[in-house]
This record gives structure tokens, sequence and C-alpha cells, in this order.
């Protein structure tokens, strides 16, 4: 019966900041529409205790250059779209990217050393190629980020774009241009949520809203270290429905990077394995690691693959759905 | 931690002064700065700044409410005050404080009922404060159950053991912690255990040391809630490294600011 069930929902007291990324002609941009993400106010898919806010989007992972170093299955995927970042942002949105992760990797000293003007002429490129919104992430070393990111904030101004990241070292450059052109800011830290939070109140005492921030806590893929990524996720979201504020922003996932580098995704099948699904695996694992991270409350996802990209949105309506009856 | 500021308080010369002179901005800036400082509510206290009570608490909790919305605790040991003042003062308020004999809680709980305030029941009745820390969880579970029966939630119920200073009462900041640990278990969710926590430091040295090791101590017992002053930068610190010490916050390397975020 179910009147004898005791209620064991839980009451919580806070809830995940929305952020709204994009910006339509309306709102000054150029965007044909804008992806909100966040919301809930209770743990992913559990929707008899709270609301579960916006769905989990996906963002497309796009390079600005140096597709040569991706895997053979994406590179089949993608085919000649990998010559161009407009070409490749094109093919993202019939694969049904919510939003183009453009990833300045060609802008690293080690892989290409592009100039901050050659970035900011790929981040206009992709912003005319497309109409979804944008995600700008940087190269990852801190001086070369500094120097690029002013140029491609300016160049996106007014689109409002999530741009990455912000680290705990590394966090005035990219606080004051997303301030400047009014983007919002992806705050990084390395799988440490007391990092996360020091990096949030960082860029919240540098003048930066925290309810326009969006964490990237650090991702892995599934068989390597995601149980941590998943402790480390859950234990910032509790905090965050508890009512801790600079741990209340919604969470991106960096999901077809780390799932693409493993070598159960990437290498060439081992002598004797006899699994003839041994193509299949990198989308498999990409989309098993995706689905872990919603479970562990991952609002926005950064994905390569096309099936995989149909596996998680398939996954995400059965989750939505289950958690609406 | 629930912070009720205790600066408000007529016992204090400027604040006397100010309220004989209804100098308005003195007590507005006391406001102020004790709820920047991190108080979650104030205590209104005349003490003997006026004859007329009821007039002096009645001043200054318009005064004060023209600058915030914060909680008053509406302090006055006399009920014919406290039942003409507490009905007229507009937005969340507490009632500061009855007494644990049965008939007298019943008729503080039907006050605080009555216009939605909060209530801090003292464990102390006809006979005084309790020499023994069975006698206080006894007053305290008989404030609980009044309360219970009245209608007042346990999230508008504070629940006062009495702290005595400790240089006249050496074991009562022990009594006391020992009963805020025993009232806890009195009901699901609990009441807040509150203390009026300067009082453990009247006339001793080191009053600030004295205030916030105790603190800090009462707290691991269960101590949720404290009249105690908010501009006391060390204090306040002392309970937020309590508050992460027990896990109820994540820590940052600027934790002490992060609380402070709110």
């Amino acid at each position: 019966m179910a009147s004898s069930i005791p209620d064991v929902s839980e009451k919580w007291t806070g809830g995940v900041n929305t952020v709204v990324i994009g910006a339509t002609a309306a709102e000054g941009g150029t965007r044909t529409g804008t992806v909100t993400v966040g919301g809930a106010t209770t743990l992913p898919f559990l929707g008899f205790e709270g609301s579960l806010g916006q769905r989990p989007a996906i963002a497309v992972e796009v390079w600005d250059s140096g597709a040569e170093s991706w895997p053979q299955p994406l590179r089949e995927a993608y085919g000649q779209a990998l010559a161009s970042p407009a070409q490749w942002a094109k093919k993202a949105v019939q694969f049904g990217a919510d939003l183009i992760c453009l990833r300045l990797v060609g802008a690293h000293p080690d892989f290409g050393d592009r100039s901050p003007q050659q970035c900011a002429q790929t981040v206009k490129e992709v912003l005319s190629a497309v109409g979804v919104p944008l995600i700008i992430w940087g190269c990852g070393t801190d001086e070369k980020d500094n120097a690029i990111l002013p140029a491609v904030s300016a160049a996106a101004s007014g689109e409002n774009c999530l741009i990455g990241t912000a680290r705990e070292k590394n966090y005035r450059t990219v606080v004051a241009v997303c301030l400047a052109d009014k983007h919002k800011l992806i705050a990084e830290s390395p799988l440490d949520v007391n990092i996360a939070k020091q990096v949030n109140i960082l860029c919240s005492d540098a003048g930066f809203p925290l309810e326009n921030i969006v964490i990237f806590p650090a991702t892995s893929a599934l068989g390597y270290g995601i149980e941590y990524v998943y402790s480390i996720q859950e234990r910032g979201r509790l905090a965050g429905l508890k009512g801790d504020k600079l741990l209340a922003q919604p969470v991106i996932c960096d999901v077809g990077f780390e799932a693409w580098r493993v070598k159960e995704a990437k290498a060439p099948p081992f002598a004797g394995v006899t699994d003839e699904n041994r193509g299949q695996w990198g989308v498999m694992w990409e989309s098993a690691t995706a689905m872990v991270l919603l479970q562990a409350g991952a609002e926005l996802l950064v994905m390569r693959h096309p099936d995989a990209i149909r596996h998680v949105k398939k996954a995400i309506d059965r989750f939505l759905s289950a958690a609406a009856t | 931690m629930y912070v009720v500021g205790e600066r408000i308080n007529g016992m204090f010369e400027n604040v006397k002064q100010a309220i004989r002179e209804k100098n308005a901005a003195v007590i507005q800036d006391l406001a102020k700065r004790q709820l920047a400082a991190g108080a979650t509510a104030l205590d209104v206290n005349v003490g003997p700044a006026v004859s007329d009570a009821q007039g002096g608490l009645l001043w200054l909790a318009e005064t004060i409410r023209a600058v915030t919305d914060a909680p008053l605790a509406i302090d006055t040991a006399r009920w014919e005050v406290m039942s003409a003042v507490v009905p007229r003062v507009p937005g969340e308020k507490i009632v500061n404080s009855s007494k644990a004999d049965p008939e007298v809680v019943a008729q503080y709980v039907g006050l605080a009922v009555e216009n939605g305030a909060g209530l801090i029941g003292l464990t102390i009745d006809a006979n005084g404060v309790p020499g023994s820390v069975d006698k206080r969880v006894e007053l305290g579970a008989q404030i609980i159950a009044v309360a219970m029966e009245g209608g007042l939630s346990m999230n508008n119920l504070f629940i006062d053991p009495i702290i005595l200073p400790v240089n006249v009462a050496p074991k009562n900041p022990s009594h006391c912690m020992e009963a805020i640990s025993q009232l806890r278990a009195f009901a699901d969710p609990p009441p807040h255990l509150l203390l009026g926590l300067s009082n453990v430091s009247q006339r001793c040295s080191n009053r600030g040391l004295i205030n916030r090791t105790y603190l800090a101590m009462a707290m691991a017992r269960g101590l949720d809630a404290a009249i105690m002053d908010p501009l006391d930068k060390e204090l306040m610190d002392t309970a937020v490294t309590a508050e992460l010490l027990l896990a109820r916050m994540i820590y940052c390397d600027s934790y002490l600011q992060a609380a402070r975020h709110g």
C-alpha cells in the first residue's frame, strides 16, 4: 500500500543557479536561440523531491586545429568537415549540438602557438557558421590564455558566450574580459571541492557574479577515476542544495575529451580481441561516461561522437520521463 | 549558527543614552553593523535606560525596522510589557523570554503562536536556576512539551539552559553543555539550543577568550544559537571555524570570508 510507505524525501533549502548562454538579436547577439542550464532544487532526476531544473544540455566539441590527432572513429564521423572549424561546427549542429564548445587547442605553444588574432578570427567564423550559443575554451596554459582570451572575448562581444577557464592561480584576466564583454564564466578546479569553492570566491571577490559561473570540477572517463569525479561532484552538489552559494553553480563535464583519450576508445584492437563491437568501444565509453556524470548532477556535457550524442539524448529522455512519473 | 546580536541593550552606556535622547542613528548603526558582521537576528532590550519599558521597546523596534527586516528578539522579563509590545512589532520577531513553569510557558507560547513569533524558553522556574543537569533537562522538556501542545514549531523554539559566570558557578558551563546534548534528543527535528553567551565571562578577565572557547565547546555538544556580540570578530571567526569542524560547511582557503557570503 502506497500510503504505508514513509515519506523519505529530502527538504533542501538551496538550489542550483540557472545560467543562460547565448544571445539572440533581441538580446544584442546573433544566436538563433539561447540555452539555459541549471535550476534543480534536488539531486539529479529525483522528481519526487523537487524541481529537476533545465534539461541537461549537450555541447559538441570543435577544435580550432589539430583534428588529425583525433581517433579514427571520430575522424570517420566528421569526415571532410574537420578541415575547418566553421564546417566542423555545422556538422556538430547536424549531430544535435545544443551549443558548440570551441576549444582553442592550436593556441597552445606546443600545438601551433596560434596568435590572439587568429583565435579571434576562428571565433568569428564559428559564430557566423552556426546559430547555437558558443562555449570558448582556452588552451590551458596561463600565459597564453591571458593573451588570447581578451581577443576572443571581444570578438564574441554581445554573444553571451561561456568562456573558460578561471583557475585558482590564474583567474583575473578571464574574469575581467568576461565582465567587460558580458560573457558567462567557467571556473575550473582540479578534482577538489575545496578549490572549486575557493575559485568561486576568488572570482566573486574580483567582481564576477556567482550567478554567472558554471563550474568545471574536472572530469575523468569511465575506468579512469570516474568514481572520484562522481563523489567530488556529489559533495559539491549536496553543499549547494544545503544552501552553500559558493557551490550552487551548474556543472560542465568534459566527456568527449576524457573518453576518447583512454586506450580502450582509441587504440586499435588488441591481438586476440574477438568482440564484434570493438569498433563501438569509443562510442560506448563516451556514452557511459556521460550517463554516469549526469547522475552526479552534470548540467552541461561536452561531447564528440554523433552516436554517443544520440545515445545520451535518449538516456536523458528516459531519465526525465521516469522522473516525471 | 543562529546569532542573535546582543548590542542593542540599555545596559550599554551609548545605547542607554541613545534611548533617552531618541537618537535613532546610534541604534540604526548598531543594527546594521551587527547584521553586516553576521548576526541573524537582533536582541532589543531597553534595560535601565527609561522607566517606560514599553515605549522604549516600541521606539527601538520602529527605529530598527526602518533599516532592516531581520528578526527582532524582544527582550523583557515583564509579561505586561511583552504582551503589549510583541503584537505591535512588524515583521519577524522572537519573544525573549519565558520561564519554564508550565502555566507561564503556556501563556508565552500562546503569545508567540498568535503573533507568528519565535520563543526563547529558559530552564528556570519559580525555584530559580537549577543546580543539576537533570533538573535543567526536565525544565527544558517541559517547555518543549508545552510548545508542542500549543502548536509552536520546533524551528521557532529556542531552549536556553542558562549559563552563569564561570567564576561564580564553575560547574555550570559543563552542566549547560550536557543539558544541551540531552535536550537535542527530545524532539525530531530538535528545537534550537541557545545561550546568552557573554554571561559565562561576567566579571572575568580574558572575556573574549572565555566566550569563544566556550562557544566552540558548546557547539560541539549541539548549541546552534547564541545571544552574543557579533562585533567581536574573533568570536564570529570561532563560530564559523567550529561549524567547519562540525562538517556543516565545505572547507576552502577563504572559508571565513566564504561564510560571510551568506
